[in-house]
């Protein structure tokens, strides 16, 4: 296996731990990035931003919608603010408000949902997140940023500020495998080939990007080259090297802690659809709610292994076989 | 532009601004004239007399803001904007006409002059704080003033902002609610109560004043008490007349929603004279 990065999968921050140190290091360099959270900034880590800045933390309670629309306004009147809540709460209770006061008129304010998907664990099903990049994707207008490491959160917080526009940046509860080096440069909108193939391609976001590394390496074992694309980015989405992956490889496997149908999965089908067919399978949450649980468990249960990445693989080449 | 405190002069263009509305409105074969009539001497007080603002250099940092929550009213909000030299007096007639840049309901996008695109009901006290925030943390002496519909004060949201500004002592926000106790399907008494609206909001932290929003010099002296009341935002609670000017369009639910044919714009612009 021809592998891009020099790294080994070892476990590094979680993607929320991330953002907080981010969010303090932007705090440092620029006076105009302002925070607010609803009541859970020692879990959004936007603690650390809070105890160094003061002045510019909102704390705005249990009550999302209200910080939305804050967040509009300081916007409007020229700060850069970032907005933080578990995901779930972010978007389901924030929509209406970052629809209306953030998407519509377009305004310069940064949307980060903490603790996605289902490895959140033994909080349940309330508190995940499993539809959050189907309902910010339908923000029109809105970048929506999902990475899969700590290396990557941190880069792209900074270029999200950095940024003119509305921003969604999904992060996760759980400490993850760290899949950059640190001298990495990211590109938002622009695709990551991870490990370069020739079978089949696994294109995968957040967790699943690790999941798709390990299930690569499992391929190869069994003689089958598979490429990995990191998708941070899912909107834009990197049309391009999505469609020259179906080009060169002719099967595609796409994963992702998120309702299958609606997430990444169906977004890189539409441009594979509009550019060049491609046996396509899929890796998701499929039409459920989770449950409480550990973490690996639930990872586990749910479907969203390396070794689920594999047989889908497997049945994607099946088809590309009949196909051909 | 022209500002003024003389109650004469606000008058004089209150009826103006009645007139265009009714204008536009009826050309525009659809709008909200009721909303917009009761709000009219509100937002002819505030921009030709009390806010901090300069047509010419429309985004001013430490300019005040003005947010139309209660966006179906927007007719009032472009003859108002358009008297001050914000935007094209002449075009006013193609309200809601396709390409226009009098939308609707407020869009920035057409119409960069506008603090807020609203429309949604609920929003506009949380982008005030939000904006009211900014200033402060600017050290700017800028104000945020913000219209509310009375039927939009039963949105939950309304409540989450008013929670929020009372605490932290946002006193750069004054919420102006337009009481003319009407909303689409009915009275407001009717169809979700609000009183005891004053205690509501003093309940929530913030200095009240009720007012007859009709009477120039008394939206005067309570704008001036807003701005001299420090550590509380200020509601003012303004008693108005839905469809205020227009005898057959006062208090009558129906003009909430309906253009004027063109024999009741006659008939209406015949008793603004």
């Amino acid at each position: 296996m021809a592998i891009n990065t020099k790294y080994e999968l070892k476990l590094g921050a979680a993607t929320r731990e991330a953002f907080g140190k981010a969010l303090v290091e932007l705090g440092r360099t620029n006076p105009n990035i302002v925070a607010l959270d609803a009541d859970l900034s020692k879990s959004t880590m936007t603690v650390g931003f809070q105890k160094e800045f003061p002045e510019r933390f909102f704390e705005c309670g249990i009550a999302e919608a209200n910080m939305a629309a804050i967040a509009a306004g300081l916007a409007s009147a020229g700060k850069i603010p970032f907005a933080s809540s578990f995901s779930a709460f972010m978007l389901n209770k924030g929509f209406e408000q970052l629809r209306v006061t953030a998407a519509f008129p377009r305004v310069n304010v940064k949307v980060v949902g903490t603790h996605s998907g289902i490895s959140i664990g033994e909080d349940g099903p309330s508190q995940m997140s499993v539809e959050d990049l189907s309902l910010a994707c339908s923000l029109a207008g809105f970048t929506v940023l999902s990475p899969a490491d700590e290396v990557s959160m941190v880069a792209l917080v900074k270029q999200a500020a950095a940024m003119f526009g509305p921003v969604f940046i999904r992060a996760g509860r759980i400490k993850c495998p760290l899949i950059y080096a640190a001298d990495q440069t990211f590109t938002i909108g622009k695709a990551i080939e991870l490990v370069s193939g020739t079978d089949v391609t696994l294109i995968a976001t957040g967790l699943l990007v690790a999941e798709s590394i390990k299930a690569a390496e499992a391929l190869e074992a069994e003689g089958i080259s598979a490429a990995v694309l990191d998708i941070h980015t899912i909107k834009p989405l990197d049309r391009e090297a999505i469609a020259k992956a179906a080009q060169k490889t002719r099967a595609l496997v796409v994963s992702e802690e998120h309702l299958v149908d609606s997430g990444l999965g169906v977004r890189v089908a539409q441009i594979v659809s509009e550019t060049t067919p491609a046996a396509m399978e899929f890796v998701g949450v499929v039409d459920t709610y989770a449950e409480s649980g550990a973490p690996d468990e639930l990872l586990d249960k749910y479907g969203l292994r390396a070794v689920n990445v594999v047989a889908a693989a497997k049945r994607a080449l099946a088809r590309k076989k009949a196909g051909s | 532009m022209l500002k003024t405190s003389d109650p004469t002069e606000l008058a004089a263009i209150s009826k103006k601004m009645r007139r265009q509305v009714i204008e536009m409105i009826t050309e525009a074969k659809s709008g909200h004239p009721g909303g917009s009539l009761s709000a009219v001497e509100l937002l002819v007080t505030l921009y030709f007399d009390v806010m901090r603002h300069d047509p010419a250099n429309p985004k001013w940092k430490d300019r005040d803001r003005f947010i139309l929550s209660k966006g179906h009213a927007c007719p009032i909000l472009y003859s108002v904007m358009a008297e001050c030299g914000y935007c094209p007096a002449d075009q006013l007639n193609t309200l809601r006409k396709l390409g226009s840049i009098y939308q609707g309901h407020p869009d920035v996008r057409f119409m960069p002059v506008l603090e807020a695109s609203t429309g949604s009901l609920g929003q506009g006290v949380s982008l005030a704080i939000g904006m009211a925030l900014a200033a402060k943390l600017d050290k700017s002496p800028s104000r945020t003033y913000v219209v509310l519909g009375d039927g939009e004060l039963q949105e939950g949201q309304i409540w989450e902002a008013a929670m929020f500004a009372g605490f932290r002592k946002v006193d750069n926000v004054v919420a102006i609610a337009d009481n003319n106790g009407i909303q689409l399907d009915g009275f407001t008494k009717d169809i979700m109560d609000l009183e005891p609206l004053a205690d509501k909001w003093r309940a929530f932290g913030w200095h009240v004043i009720e007012v007859n929003g009709h009477d120039i010099p008394a939206l005067q002296k309570a704008f001036a008490e807003a701005s001299s009341t420090s550590g509380k935002p200020t509601a003012l609670i303004a008693h108005t007349v839905k469809g205020k000017g227009v005898s057959f369009m006062e208090n009558n639910p129906k003009y909430h929603g309906q253009a004027p044919t063109l024999d009741e714009e006659k008939r209406a612009l015949a008793e603004l004279v």
